[in-house]
């Protein structure tokens, strides 16, 4: 069964399907990451942004996408209050690791029930041109459907790795996590940082959510299909690092898909984390981990 | 004369007693026939199941109204005691017991699925309690508990009901396709599809050149595709839940995957949300089925039941065409409601023999158990897709979109071979 053009085809899928991954991690990295903060809530603000994206697509015809961004302030502002109730109940007091991790579990489940509630339980789907649809480059077919999420979520980890190397709130974000003490006594104040920081990680929900919808169905409790995934994606890659992130995010990708078109497609899951297990063994703090 | 007075005064307070106990057991006979007859359940009203879970219960409300508005059962009123079980079977014996213990319900039937039947049956075998499921496959298999009755019409090898028309359509062909290809999730109902597939396939004499499964999370399934599309199979076999036949029909048609048969076990094509979002990609793709709008279907009572639940399901959000799963929740509770009035009573072993003597008629036709609870002959249908334009569900609802290719019992429209031709 092995040939050339399949090696090819399973590798292009591959590195596609890590970017979507990419953008699916990418708020827990910074998150979990820089910030500290276990926010295993994560998917579940993707399943909100999918939803924002569908209603606007159902309602409207308006383009997925398009849907996401005109919500990303909305959820920015989601994002600075969940950080505020976490600050002041948990962090504030110390109280940021089991207790942290049962209040974002908490909030997993609160959201689900509120989708629940508004949407019902059925699948959603969104329409949109591109879907269903492919093109040929050689040997090598590329579906739209997941060429799209490729290159946003490359654009999204363009776009944070750029935030936070070259401006104050970034580079300022990257001081906490080194040493939020030694960033206060330069006249910062690390929680409006976080703050900021954790709005923008929730922000990038909105268009990860979007892009989930275009690739297949949803509905409300799907979100925790992805919670192992994304951190494994964010450990492999090394805490805080957003090119680790896409990095982990294309590996595992790859190695999924070769494992479905060459082995058993039951296996991915399994080689995926295998990868992880060996990175973790050689290197404790992933690939690009410091 | 002091003897004289005590014995009146004997007879006096004996005959007051005896008096009270009458007016007593007059005043309590009324009401206890208006108690109601609980009828108990766990459903899966939230997590992966809970699409169908809800519209089931729905279903299963419209049969209760029905029920009380003709008078109730036995001449009580029927209510119906129901706990959310989150499509998570470590829930269910937690309440089933409580039903049972504490809510004293009358009788139990199950929730929706193999899975949420399976962790049930230990308590009503133990209890020895007449059991009705809905949608489960081969969950009596080994017990062989004389009570259970299953109300989904796999017939008594429930495994291969689902492929039978797919490859016996598949083998009439001329020239007759030679080899096949089998896919399906890592979980429950695939699997066992996926087994019955097996031995359809061998009967017919098909050469499976792939034959694999896949985790029921998987996010891109164009991998998968591409390999099977890489040993050019004549015919694909799917067995898939709601997410992954989705992402099946997506890839294929990315990928460029024509083979001259596509389908067979893809769960979820039924419910609206996908019907109408896929719309023309559903074109050509054969698929099983239980219930369609299609002429040759049109059961006693269906038209009724759907007239009253489609309303509904629109307030409460969930499928609002329900020709999947809802028509079979509510033709359970008639036979359970039959048995009942039949029996005159609710004794589980009285309830047992007269579910096993009689056939029923449902808005899901006639229906007569098996031994093992089954039914005795399967009714499960093979349609295919078919000139399905745009994405307007009011479309659905006409005959000719899911059209019955097999058996011929219920045919009302013929195969479009291969494939490619129906897809025009």
């Amino acid at each position: 069964m092995f040939s050339l053009d399949l090696l090819l085809n399973a590798i292009v899928a591959g590195v596609l399907l890590g970017g979507f991954y990419a953008a699916v991690s990418l708020g827990i990295s910074v998150t979990f990451g820089l910030l500290d903060v276990v926010n295993i809530a994560h998917p579940v603000f993707v399943i909100l942004g999918a939803y924002t994206a569908f209603v606007l697509n159902n309602a409207y015809g308006l383009d997925p996408l398009l849907a996401s961004l005109l919500f990303v302030p909305l959820f920015f502002v989601i994002g600075i209050g969940v950080y505020q109730v976490y600050y002041l109940s948990f962090e504030k007091k110390g109280e940021s690791s089991l207790r942290g991790l049962v209040f974002f579990f908490g909030l997993l489940f609160i959201v689900e029930v509120a989708l629940l509630l508004k949407f019902g339980v059925d699948y959603r789907l969104v329409e949109a041109p591109y879907i269903g649809r492919s093109f040929q480059i050689g040997e090598v077919g590329i579906a739209y459907r997941l060429l799209v999420p490729f290159l946003v979520g490359i654009l999204m980890t363009a776009a944070i790795a750029l935030f936070l190397s070259r401006t104050f709130y970034g580079r300022a974000a990257m001081g906490v996590a080194q040493d939020a003490l030694a960033l206060r006594l330069m006249g910062v104040d690390p929680v409006r940082i976080k703050t900021i920081v954790f709005g923008l990680g929730i922000a990038t929900a909105s268009v990860a959510g979007a892009l989930l919808i275009i690739i297949s169905p949803v509905e409300p409790s799907i979100g925790r299909a992805y919670i192992g995934r994304v951190f494994a994606i964010t450990v492999l890659g090394g805490l805080g690092s957003i090119g680790g992130t896409l990095a982990a995010a294309v590996i595992l990708g790859v190695a999924e898909s070769l494992t479905s078109t060459f082995s058993g497609p039951s296996w991915s899951l399994a080689v995926s984390f295998g990868i992880l297990l060996l990175v973790l063994a050689v290197r404790p703090a992933g690939l690009f981990g410091r | 004369m002091r003897r004289n007075r005590s014995r009146t005064l004997a007879w006096t307070v004996a005959s007051i007693l005896i008096g009270a106990l009458i007016l007593s057991s007059a005043w309590l006979g009324p009401a206890r026939a208006a108690d109601p007859i609980k009828i108990g359940f766990g459903m899966a009203l939230t997590g992966g199941l809970a699409g169908n879970g809800q519209g089931a219960l729905l279903a299963m409300q419209i049969w209760r109204d029905d029920v009380n508005k003709a008078g109730g059962l036995l001449g009580r009123p029927v209510e119906l005691v129901y706990y959310d079980d989150q499509t998570n079977p470590a829930t269910v014996p937690g309440i089933y017991t409580k039903l049972l213990d504490v809510d004293k319900v009358d009788l139990v039937v199950s929730g929706y699925g193999t899975n949420l039947i399976a962790p049930a049956m230990p308590i009503v075998i133990e209890r020895k309690l007449v059991f009705m499921g809905l949608f489960g496959l081969g969950n009596n298999l080994k017990l062989k508990y004389p009570r259970y009755f299953q109300i989904a019409p796999n017939g008594p090898d429930p495994a291969g009901s689902f492929s039978e028309g797919f490859f016996e359509l598949a083998a009439k062909q001329n020239p007759k396709p030679k080899t096949l290809a089998l896919v399906g999730a890592d979980a429950e109902f695939p699997q066992n599809a996926l087994v019955g597939a097996r031995e359809h396939a061998k009967h017919h004499g098909f050469q499976v050149v792939y034959d694999k499964t896949y985790p029921p999370n998987t996010v891109d399934y164009s991998p998968i595709v591409r390999a099977i599309k890489s040993v050019n199979p004549d015919i694909v076999f799917v067995a898939s839940y709601p997410p992954d036949s989705t992402g099946m029909i997506l890839a294929a048609q990315e990928v460029g995957l024509e083979p001259k048969m596509f389908g067979g076990g893809m769960v979820g094509l039924h419910f609206t949300s996908l019907l109408t979002k896929l719309g023309p990609k559903l074109n050509g793709i054969v698929d099983y089925g239980f219930w369609v709008p299609e002429p040759t279907m049109k059961f006693p009572g269906v038209d009724e039941f759907l007239k009253k639940y489609q309303p509904a399901a629109v307030k409460a959000q969930v499928d609002p065409l329900g020709f999947y799963l809802p028509p079979w929740a509510y033709a359970m509770m008639q036979v359970l409601g039959a048995a009942i009035e039949g029996t005159k009573g609710l004794d589980q072993q009285k309830l047992a023999d007269y579910i096993h003597a009689h056939e029923f008629s449902t808005v899901v036709g006639k229906v007569k158990f098996g031994p093992d609870g089954e039914w005795a002959q399967h009714q499960t249908v093979t349609i295919q897709f078919q000139n399905i334009k745009g994405s307007d569900a009011e479309q659905f609802r006409q005959p000719g979109k899911q059209v019955v290719i097999w058996p011929d019992k219920f045919k009302s429209g013929n195969l479009i071979y291969p494939y490619s031709a129906a897809r025009k």
